[in-house]
């Protein structure tokens, strides 16, 4: 029993341990001054992923590459970078993974086409009940 | 309404269920593979992460001969195992240079004087900056650069002792 509790307790400690004893980057948690650069670089972190807590932004996510990416795009933007041009500098690294914006890739196709076919289908039963209706 | 459209919220629900179940028994790969490999390293420039040892920018990896640049910390521990595999392959030829993530000189210098040194240069990258750059999401992870600054390999993860043959096969491709 106090084996287990020390297991567990060791296996708490984990993420501390994988953390660095440098402070967070200077722009990981503040905003940048100008309020619109601000906004760009806002929605801009909210559409990539975070390497490490996958399936969260780097808006969202505490791990601290991601707080090292909110520092880089924020510096970034302040240089007056465009957001799609850091998107796509992010992409060319590590792929359309990186970006929650969907893109138009082939692979994308049926998730464009999917509202589509839904409509068409949608349309067809309900137009084949208005005859059904009908013919009663 | 026909039989085979009675069943068919049915078959809906199994055909989910069977996914998931899948899905549960083989989870994906959630690696994240660098889009670099094959294409020219990233330009940078970093500072020394020791006063005692030359720091490592872009132009001191396209020197004509393949390269191993290891991305560590002192704060990692799979880096501390690793370290060991990375002096067999110095002592076997390979020219090493590191990029230290996030790292205090006292606690570099610290961690090479217990667990060795294989390193020619270290770069400090203190934001992970070049990290990025070079499209690798964690520490260690390590990457054969050929003689024209190519990346050839990316190795995410320590390099083992059993990858040891693997990496001298990549490092004798790259030449």
């Amino acid at each position: 029993m106090r084996l287990i509790a020390v297991f567990l307790a060791l296996f708490a400690l984990q993420p501390a341990l994988a953390d660095s004893r440098l402070p967070p980057a200077y722009w990981s948690n503040r905003q940048l001054p100008d309020s619109k650069q601000e906004a760009k670089a806002q929605a801009l972190m909210a559409e990539l992923r975070c390497l490490v807590c996958q399936g969260q932004s780097i808006a969202d996510s505490d791990a601290e590459l991601a707080g090292d990416m909110r520092d880089l795009v924020r510096r970034r933007i302040a240089a007056g970078e465009q957001p799609a041009a850091i998107r796509a500098w992010l992409v060319q690294r590590y792929g359309t993974w990186i970006s929650y914006k969907p893109t138009t890739e082939p692979a994308a196709w049926p998730l464009w086409l999917a509202p589509l076919v839904l409509l068409v289908l949608g349309a067809w039963i309900v137009r084949r009940r208005i005859k059904l209706k009908a013919r009663d | 309404m026909s039989r085979a459209v009675r069943f068919a919220p049915l078959v809906l629900l199994l055909m989910v269920v069977g996914a998931l179940i899948w899905r549960l028994a083989t989870p994906p790969d959630t690696t994240v593979h660098s889009k670099l490999e094959g294409k020219p390293i990233p330009v940078f420039m970093l500072d020394a992460a020791l006063p005692t040892k030359p720091t490592l920018s872009s132009s001191d990896l396209a020197t004509g001969k393949p390269r191993l640049v290891n991305i560590f910390a002192s704060w990692c521990i799979p880096c501390i195992g690793e370290v060991k595999v990375l002096q067999q392959l110095q002592r076997a030829g390979v020219a090493i240079d590191g990029i230290a993530i996030r790292d205090r000189p006292d606690d570099i210098a610290a961690f090479l004087a217990r667990n060795g040194d294989p390193y020619e240069r270290i770069g400090s990258d203190p934001r992970s900056q070049v990290q990025i750059a070079f499209g690798s999401s964690g520490v260690p992870e390590s990457f054969i650069v050929d003689g024209r600054g190519i990346v050839r390999y990316q190795h995410i993860g320590p390099i083992e002792q059993s990858d040891m043959p693997m990496i001298m096969s990549r490092l004798e491709q790259a030449k």
